[in-house]
């Protein structure tokens, strides 16, 4: 979440998902369909709409579920979501309705922020994103008036070339309306993925180290040099978007690759495979064979969560506990027993032999030698501990020590950075734009039914019941225009590649806009999605390309 | 403000505004439920709580009563009893008898208080079955209605837990039957497959289709663990037989999410047994017979091989391509469904014995 490091120190949300539901009097849901990809927390909101009457405003291209709950919707056009923002704050500062003094005292950089966001009048922002100007005034009436005011997100905001700058100025609003630091507030970007924070924290990035240490910081080399016994490489690593690419450039020679699927999960699938096609050696440590395992030289056989111990962080930074419930299936191995035995051979070859360091072997016996380990190198961690975990107690991070009680509520009084900075932003338009051989937007996401590349949730019987193919939204006028009819068979076309799948002809999309998902191989939308990327988190441009949609047959014919 | 009330003649303190019911458990003094559920509006209609208050010619509901100062509670006379017993003959007069095949047996809230009071099966009762067993084809609800005891609590769960409204009543007397929609299937009344119903439910009238007939509650070892699929971090029981995961279980005392949980996460856990997983090493013919890459024929299919051989011949082809090309010829993507102690691990793999930052995992994804 490289938006938020620069806008408060730390990248991570800021609140907790009982404090935004119990608390907070409104919510501003954006880029994120929080009832199909969060499901729990989406039941959350509804109940806190339902039973304390919180304002909820929804501002999303689709008429998500979550719209049924909100006393507005602003349909935004993909890709203005920075206008839109502007919009509001502009507003905001037409009616005084800013915190005059959380501005003073905790911020900086709100004169040029001030004089950006003048550039955006709510006619102009009407005119960029499509949103009425009476739904922008009372959108920012609701936002500004009803304190504390949370703001949640997801994919929907940062799958942008513009991502970055996105999440910057969710936090701008949120400083200019002083909802930080406190219950009921705050910015919250909420992780995809189970452990994807967790991953972050624990250095699985290329350019720190466990808990954001600077790779190319030389206090912070040193101290992992101390640990480790070795001396480490300076310079920031590739990215997994450089990385897969990089085989065609002659960088990349070898890929270990722990429980992905990038032929599935990534942007422009086809090029994907061609890269992984080109790679010297992949090894794949995985539970089932995917796409990707097409390409793989070795498969070692990982387990599941039921088969194995550890943690996991959850979106609100809170630590829990996996247990195993049964002992690994075949000949399977725990993640973290295959990974130290990889490490111990390799080790032992000699090439690169580690001299001292405090933390320098993997003699791991089981998963709690490691958190301990953790726990030393990590200073947000450092007071988490298998025991405290086991006792049931509540341990959101930073826990700096054994005493510690967790951080429910990230930068009350003062930011991780000292004080906010506010950041102007420009609206940018998408990489991509419809055209005339590529008339249509395509955007792209989950739905409740499934899971990602699919892997786990298309070989669960019941759900595949439910949701066994990959559908296409279209909006009924557009459905109209195009000759489409419900479950006729589309093509969707974009400069990359072609999928076919079923139509699902529903006002859930607004017109020009398609809706596909990457949960099933044979149709996936990433065969069509396109590999910009923004140019601070390296994210790639999913919810925006332009694509041509066309009828293939009706199933009477 | 508090409050002195004398509950089975033994004084006691609540704060006003509360009702019998929550004074009494404060107090440790355990009144019987059925209809009713902590998470969930009282509604009072199962009259299983009944108590008697001094002064009050009826029985009292103690869900629903809230307590005044000097007020006077009997939980468990002989009149208070009586009723009970009365009650549960009237539900049992109308419920199957088939105990013995149900799959909540065990954990049935119904059974349990037929047990505790030791009613017997009115002659005159014990009706056929009214409804078609499994009358929805929804893929994980079993719905037995002839099991219900219109205890409302399904209904309530899916609209305060789940905020989905599928559930509601139709019909009066005896009649009267819950119904999801305008009676449709649970699918057409706009169902999530939360299993949110089916959690809350005392007896068999919801319960589980993937493990119906998989285990009794006595045969299953209850592990708690975290949800595998999103970041929310639900917490939940796995259910396991042998070494088999046969279900999963809402375990209330989760932190995040209590009882709620989603359909992946209560339904989607068949992945793990399923007859694709990867159970053995293997690496390609051409490389353990240590000739050049080959993706052609036989080459290139897979040979199940043990882990000694599969971990040695990874590791010397990963310090070859780094004596060949250097340490940032090699790229590592760690798993954001792996745990923290994986993903460190693989972050010290990458820079420790590799010597390489080129780590990342798809968080952008
Ligand atoms: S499964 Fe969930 S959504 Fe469906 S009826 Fe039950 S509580 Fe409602
Ligand atoms: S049960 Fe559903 S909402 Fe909860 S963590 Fe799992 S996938 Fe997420």
């Amino acid at each position: 979440m490289a938006g938020l490091t620069t806008s408060f120190g730390s990248g991570a949300m800021s609140n907790s998902m009982d404090d935004i539901a119990d608390f907070a009097r409104a919510i501003l849901v954006i880029g994120s369909n929080t009832t199909e990809q969060h499901p729990v927390f989406g039941t959350m909101l509804r109940r806190a709409v339902r039973r304390r009457g919180v304002q909820l405003v929804v501002a999303d291209p689709r008429r998500i579920d979550l719209v049924d709950f909100a006393v507005l919707h602003l349909q935004q056009k993909p890709g203005t979501d920075i206008a839109l923002v502007n919009g509001l704050m502009n507003i905001v500062l037409e009616k005084g309705w800013e915190d005059r003094t959380f501005i003073a005292g905790r911020t900086e950089g709100f004169e040029d922020f001030r004089e950006t966001v003048q550039r955006y009048p709510p006619d102009k922002v009407a005119e960029i994103t499509g949103v009425p100007v009476e739904q922008l005034y009372r959108a920012a009436e609701i936002l500004a008036l009803q304190k504390p005011m949370a703001v949640i997100w997801a994919m929907g905001i940062t799958q942008h070339i513009v991502g970055v700058h996105n999440v910057m100025n969710l936090a701008n609003l949120q400083m200019l309306l002083g909802n930080m630091g406190l219950p009921g507030g705050g910015v919250n970007p909420l992780r995809g993925q189970n452990n994807v924070q967790g991953a972050c924290d624990m250095g699985g990035l290329p350019n720190v180290y466990p808990a954001y240490q600077v790779v190319t910081n030389p206090e912070s080399r040193r101290k992992f040099e101390t640990a480790w016994g070795v001396p480490l490489p300076d310079k920031v690593g590739l990215t997994a978007t450089e990385m897969i690419p990089g085989v065609l450039q002659d960088k990349i020679h070898a890929l270990y690759i722990l429980g992905e699927d990038p032929a599935t999960s990534d942007p422009d699938s086809g090029h994907v495979r061609k890269c992984l096609d080109g790679v010297d050696f992949l090894v794949l440590q995985e539970i089932f064979p995917s796409e990707t395992s097409q390409f793989a030289d070795v498969l070692l056989p990982g387990v599941t969560f039921a088969e194995k111990e550890g943690t996991f962080t959850n979106t609100e930074r809170r630590v829990q506990l996996v247990r195993k419930a049964i002992e690994p299936l075949g000949q399977a191995h725990p993640d973290w027993q295959i990974i130290t035995d990889l490490a111990n051979l390799m080790l032992a070859a000699g090439e690169r032999q580690p001299v001292d360091g405090t933390h320098a072997g993997w003699q791991y016996q089981t998963p709690a030698n490691i958190l301990s380990e953790i726990c030393a190198l990590t200073p947000s961690y450092a007071g988490i501990s298998y025991a405290r975990l086991e006792k049931g107690e509540r341990l959101q991070w930073p826990v700096p020590n054994s005493d510690h009680p967790g951080t429910p509520i990230l930068h009350i009084n003062k930011f991780a950075r000292g004080v906010g900075k506010f950041a102007p932003l420009e609206d940018i338009p998408p990489a991509e734009i419809p055209d005339d051989d590529y008339p249509m937007l395509l955007s792209t996401g989950r739905v409740l039914y499934h899971w990602h590349g699919g892997s786990m949730t298309r070989r669960s019987a019941g759900l595949s019941a439910i949701y066994n193919q990959a559908l296409v939204e279209v909006n009924p006028e557009d459905a109209n225009r195009l000759g489409l009819k419900n479950q006729d068979r589309l093509r969707v076309t974009s400069r990359r590649g072609a999928i076919e799948a079923e139509a699902w002809i529903t006002d859930r999309v607004p017109l020009g806009v398609v809706y596909a998902n990457f949960h099933f191989p044979d149709s996936s939308a990433n065969e069509l999605t396109i590999a910009a990327l923004d140019p601070i988190a390296k994210i790639p441009e999913y919810k925006v390309c332009a694509v041509r949609v066309e009828l293939v047959q009706s199933p009477e014919s | 403000m508090s409050v002195n009330l004398t509950v089975d003649q033994k004084k006691i303190q609540a704060q006003a505004g509360q009702t019998i019911l929550q004074a009494a458990r404060e107090n440790y003094i355990d009144i019987p439920t059925l209809c009713f559920h902590k998470d969930l509006s009282p509604t009072g209609n199962c009259r299983i709580c009944m108590v008697e208050v001094a002064g009050q010619r009826l029985l009292q509901a103690a869900c629903v009563t809230p307590i005044t100062e000097g007020m006077q509670v009997e939980t468990r006379s002989p009149r208070v009893v009586q009723s009970r017993k009365l009650n549960l003959e009237l539900m049992l007069a109308n419920h199957p008898q088939d105990c013995l095949t149900c799959d909540v047996s065990g954990e049935c809230e119904l059974q349990d208080l037929a047990y505790d009071y030791k009613v017997n099966v009115p002659a005159w009762g014990a009706k056929g079955t009214r409804y078609l067993p499994d009358s929805d084809p929804n893929p994980f609800i079993r719905v037995d209605m002839n099991r219900c005891i219109l205890c409302r609590r399904c209904v309530l769960a899916c609209a305060e837990i789940q905020g989905r409204d599928v559930w509601g009543v139709a019909q009066r007397g005896f009649e009267e039957q819950i119904v999801a929609g305008a009676g449709t299937t649970l699918l057409e009344a706009r169902c999530e497959s939360c299993g949110q119903c089916v959690a809350y439910c005392p007896t068999g009238a919801l319960s589980n289709k993937l493990n119906y007939g998989l285990a009794r509650a006595h045969q299953v070892r209850k592990v708690m663990t975290t949800c595998a699929y999103c970041g929310v971090g639900c917490q939940f029981d796995l259910l396991v037989k042998g070494n088999r995961v046969i279900g999963v279980s809402s375990n209330p005392g989760a932190p995040v999410n209590g009882m709620a949980l989603c359909v992946k996460g209560r339904y989607g856990y068949d992945y793990i047994h399923h007859p694709d997983r990867v159970l053995t090493p293997q690496v390609r013919r051409y490389l353990l017979e240590g000739r050049q890459k080959s993706r052609t024929g036989s080459e290139w299919d897979w040979v199940k091989v043990d882990w000694q051989v599969a971990l040695q011949l990874t590791a010397g082809k990963l310090a070859s391509t780094r004596s060949s090309f250097g340490a940032d010829s090699i790229g590592v993507l760690t798993s954001a469904k792996c745990t923290n102690e994986e993903n460190y691990l693989m972050n010290k793999f990458a820079r420790q014995v590799i010597g390489t930052n080129n780590i990342d995992h798809c968080a952008r994804l």
